[in-house]
This record gives structure tokens, sequence and C-alpha cells, in this order.
């Protein structure tokens, strides 16, 4: 390419465009990390950007982490997460390994099944009712099985598995291994990038799942992180937490309460993001071209 | 021919790849003397046992709510249950048809919908665009790595940090337009903002996530296009329209047509989590409206009718987007 003095103008701009979107993005995130340590009775009366926390402060940390919630739903979304993904993952391995098998009786048939569900779907009433009917309702199951198989993700498995050739499969078979052995020790080994991938995808949607806990799920201490979240912010019920302090103070702390408690749940998020940022981009184009 | 039993087995695994399912009952047949569905029963027993687990979570949250959809033609009745509740035949959705805001719902479904897709198409095409247009590896990487961040928290969080940001009184984005010497803007309780808010917010949230796909096409390109191209005097922006872009046309395209399923899916999280009564008249979409139909005022038949009328409605357009990315850019998902 020309590296003409125009060339490098255009090369610039577009730097310093790509520069400004950066800002532009991650400015609201650094905002809150900026409030959350900044000192309550400075943040209320500040106006304009925020580069630095004012003051320093770790009060509203402090509060947050008085609040039995916050352990409460970090410990159920741990378990939603770690507990889910594995069913997940088997479910979903186990249903595209056979039906990645050529010439099965009804596969077909259980293939257009499967399908299907991704095309149409009872809807969100008779998904209550069904929950409630099986008595999954107040259990932390009711946000896992409903929701263990996946049918994109069983199609792109399915299709991984049979990109695997047969003959590794066959000589397996004639040394007397049967199908699980064949799925645990052959297929699965073979897949682990895909698998890996799937995972972590469905881990970031556990993490982030609010919505089914919060129709299917009533007792408190069964709640999500999120849905402890979705209160304090949305909901705005800061006061309880900030009850001990003085009339005045307690709306000062409120707001620093808020980004507080946004940064305490994505500081798992944001620990993690830089390693696993990458399997993301591969996941992308699983789904995306080879599908 | 006599094939004796023992062969049969040893060469089971070929077999069942060469022979298609008829053939083989009467291979079976002919060499077993043994009724043949038996015999393959016999040898695929454990494969449909594998599925067992799976098909019975498919069948128990995906097709028995499909049988609940009936309520969509019941007035239904907590306590007396799918079976004990009366039929009222197609009043709830003469009740649909009736209801004021009905157009107005599926209008704001679709408006944001489409907003969001034709945003969620542009937006991501330019940056990757303009990122191909680096040479430094780092910067691209690094690029990447920060916008992608948003894609990986939740509405519910974003929802949090735009209600503080946005805030009339005390957001810092309307500090910033005051600047420039713009009056505050109440963008989350304003019906003239609110749908833009969503279309803006969204591409905020996703653009970084979406140009992946995009970047990859790109490095697909053939180099020497852009040589020849050079060659014969295009520079940077014609060598974008004349060889970038058709380039990239096939996953543009695709894109595009796996979105049309999407046209009925303006966003259940995003608009839950932002909207507020007053703004109800432009925020208010399909999801929502059932939402509170169903779950808070516990209408579950109107509810439920609704439901299947967006069911019945995406299952229309995601169909027709599958045979449009097949057709178009050769796309199956299987």
């Amino acid at each position: 390419m020309k590296n003409g003095p125009a060339d490098r103008i255009t090369l610039l701009a577009i730097n310093l465009m790509l520069l400004a979107l950066v800002i532009v993005t991650l400015y609201p995130i650094l905002h809150v990390i900026f409030a959350s340590f900044s000192s309550p009775a400075e943040i209320v009366s500040h106006r304009g950007l925020l580069w630095k926390p004012l003051g320093f402060s770790l009060e509203a940390y402090k509060l947050v982490f008085a609040d039995p919630r916050i352990y409460i739903g970090y410990r159920n979304t741990l378990f939603i997460v770690v507990v889910g993904v594995a069913l997940n993952l088997l479910m979903t391995a186990l249903g595209a390994y056979v039906l990645s098998r050529k010439n099965v009786m009804w596969n077909k048939f259980f293939m257009i099944m499967v399908t299907f569900t991704m095309f149409f779907s009872g809807g969100l009433v008779p998904l209550y009712l069904v929950v409630k009917g099986v008595g999954l309702t107040n259990t932390l199951w009711s946000t896992i099985l409903p929701f263990a198989i996946s049918t994109f993700n069983l199609i792109v498995m399915r299709t991984s598995f049979q990109s695997i050739p047969d003959s590794l499969e066959e000589s397996a078979k004639i040394d007397g291994a049967n199908h699980l052995v064949i799925l645990f020790r052959i297929v699965i080994p073979l897949s682990l990038p895909v698998l890996a991938v799937m995972g972590l995808y469905y881990a970031v949607e556990k993490w982030n799942g609010w919505f089914y806990a919060s129709i299917f799920i009533q007792q408190q201490e069964l709640f999500p992180l999120q849905i402890y979240l979705r209160e304090i912010l949305i909901l705005s019920s800061t006061d309880s937490l900030s009850s001990g302090a003085a009339v005045g103070e307690q709306f000062q702390i409120g707001a620093t309460i808020k980004y507080a408690t946004i940064m305490v749940a994505t500081v798992p998020i944001l620990c993690v993001y830089p390693f696993i940022q990458r399997f993301f981009v591969k996941g992308v184009m699983i789904g995306a071209l080879k599908g | 021919m006599r094939v004796y039993y023992s062969d049969v087995e040893i060469f089971e695994p070929l077999s069942e790849q060469t022979f298609p399912l008829t053939a083989r009952l009467q291979l079976n047949i002919e060499v077993n003397g043994m009724n043949g569905l038996t015999r393959i029963w016999k040898r695929e027993w454990p494969l449909h046992f594998m599925l067992i687990p799976g098909l019975f979570l498919v069948l128990l949250f995906s097709y028995v709510p499909m049988a609940g959809i009936i309520m969509a033609f019941q007035k239904y009745v907590p306590n007396k249950g799918l079976f004990g509740s009366p039929f009222i035949g197609m009043k709830n959705f003469q009740l649909l048809i009736d209801y004021p805001d009905i157009g107005r719902i599926f209008f704001n479904t679709m408006f944001i919908a489409v907003m969001k897709i034709a945003a969620g198409l542009f937006v991501p095409i330019t940056i990757a665009i303009l990122l191909n247009e680096l040479r430094r590896e780092w910067i691209k990487r690094t690029f990447q790595t920060l916008v992608y961040l948003p894609h990986f928290m939740s509405w519910v969080l974003l929802s949090g940090i735009l209600v503080d940001i946005l805030s009339p009184s005390s957001g810092i984005f309307n500090q910033v337009l005051g600047w420039f010497g713009v009056k505050p803007i109440f963008f989350l309780g304003s019906n003239d903002w609110f749908p833009y808010v969503m279309v803006a917010s969204d591409v905020w949230k996703e653009f970084g996530f979406g140009t992946i796909v995009y970047l990859a096409a790109l490095t697909s390109i053939n180099p020497s296009l852009y040589e020849a191209a050079a060659m014969d005097g295009a520079g940077r922006i014609k060598q974008t329209f004349y060889v970038t872009l058709p380039g990239m046309m096939p996953i543009i395209v695709l894109m595009l047509t796996l979105n049309i399923g999407n046209v009925l899916n303006a966003g259940f999280e995003q608009i839950f989590n932002l909207y507020s009564p007053p703004v109800y008249e432009s925020a208010d979409i399909i999801d929502t409206f059932v939402y509170r139909m169903g779950v808070q005022q516990a209408q579950f038949g109107f509810a439920t009718a609704v439901g299947l009328l967006k069911s019945i409605v995406s299952f229309l357009f995601v169909s027709l987007s599958y045979v449009l990315a097949y057709r178009l850019a050769n796309y199956r998902i299987f």
C-alpha cells in the first residue's frame, strides 16, 4: 500500500476515531469504578466527568459486604453456573453423539423434533405452569433443567462430532469399545475446543441470567446474584443497606452503594475476561460460519 | 451367497455406513432368519438409551408447554387447570384485536428490532473495515479486547449504569451535552427518545463483539486483489468499495438473512430493565406486554394468546430467514 502523506493522515484519523470509540465505550464503566471508590459526599455534589476517584473511601464496599444477600447471591449463582454448565455439556454431548451417528433408526425424526424447538415454543406462561407442575418452582433447578439442552449448541456439536473420521471409532469398536467409551475416550477429547467454547458461552449466559429465576423463584435465599443486583440498581432498594447511616448521609451513601455493588458483581467477569476472551472469538466463528 | 453370523458382526460398523436401513433390514433377515427390527434394536439400544435423558427434557420443557397453548383458547383459571378451564374459542384473540394499544405494541417491537438489526449490521461492518486498514496487529487486538467488554455484562448491570449516566439531573451524559448548550434531556423518560436510546445502548453493548465475524471475513480476502486494484490506481477508499465490501458481501448477506428471524425480538431484558409506565407508549413491546399480562396481572389465557400470535409470526420469519440464508448464502444449520 501507498505510504504518502495523505495516506498517513487517513491512518491517523482512523486511529483517533477508534481511540475515541474505545473511550466512549469504556467511559461509563470507568466512571462506575472511580465513583465506587469516591467519598459519598463529594460524588453527590460532583459535576462533570470523573477521571479519578474523588477522595478515597471504602465505606460503600463495607456496606455492600455487610449485607448477607450478596453472599447468598454469589453462592446461588455459582451453583447455577457450575451445575448448569456441567449438565448442559453432558446432555448436549450425549444427544449430539447419538444424533451424529449415521443410519440409526428414528434419528431423522428425533433431529426434526429437536430442531423444531428452535423455531417454535409454547411461550412463557405454559412453561411456567410446567415448571410449577413438576415441582421445580422455588428451587435452583428451575433455572437449570428447563434450559439444559440448547438446540443450537446441540446442532453445532453434532456437526463437529460428524467431522471426526469414522475410522477412529471403527477401530475402537473392533477393540471392543462400547458407545459410552467411544464418546468419552475418543469423540469428546477430539472435540474439546468446541466443548470449551460452548461451556464458556453457557457459563456467561447463566452468570448473567435473572429472568427465569425472577419468575420461578420467590424465596429470597435462593435468589441469584443478578436479582439482588436488580433490586439494588433498578428497583433502588438501597435503603435497607444504608439504614445504619444518619438521614442526610443516607442519600449520599446510597449513590455510592450502587457503584460498589456493580463492581462487586463485575469483578469476577473482569478478572477472567482477558483469559477467556479469545475463546469467545472462536465460538463466534463456530456458530456463525460452520454452523 | 453364504454369510456367516460372525462375519456380519465384524463388518457391522462398515455396513452401518454403507447400507441404508431397509437394505440392512433385508440383509439381517436373510442372513440370520431373525426379525430385522429386533436385531437392529439389539445393536442400537445403547444409542437410544443415551438419547433418553435429553429427549425427556426436550419433551417436558419444550413440547409439553406447546400443548399448553390451548390456554389461548380458554378462560384459564389456575385452580381448575388446563382440563377444567372453560373454552371460550377465539375470545382471547378478539380481546387482543380490540385492545387499544396492540397496534402500537407491534409497531414498537418491529420499529426497535429493525433499527437494531440495521445498526447492528452497519456499525460493526464499518468498524471492521476501519480496523482492517490498520497495519499494527497489537492495536487491532487491544481495540477488540477493550470493546468486547460490555458484551459480557448483563442488562441488569448495564441498565444500572445507563440509568445513572443518562439521568437528567446528575447524569454524565447530560452534563457533557450541557457544555454544548443543550438543555438536560430525560432520555429514559421521554417517548421521543426512548426507542433510540434502546438502539444506541444495544449498539454500545454489542458492536465490538459483532465485528469479530466481519474481521474474520476480511482476513480471507486475497491480498493480491488489493495489489491489483492499487496497480490500477485505486486509492484506499476505492479499494474499500471495490475490493473489501464485495469480499465481505457473502457474510453480510448471511448475517442479514439470519437476522430476519429477529424482527419480533426487540430485546426483552434491555427494555424491561429500562422502561417505566410514562414511556410505555414508545417502549412497550410484545414480550414486555406478555410479561405484564401473564406474570403481573395473571391473565394467563390472554397472555398465552398474545404469545402464540408472536410465536406464529416469529416462526414464519425464522423459517423465511433460514430459507433465504440457504438460498443466498448457502448456509445450513446442519
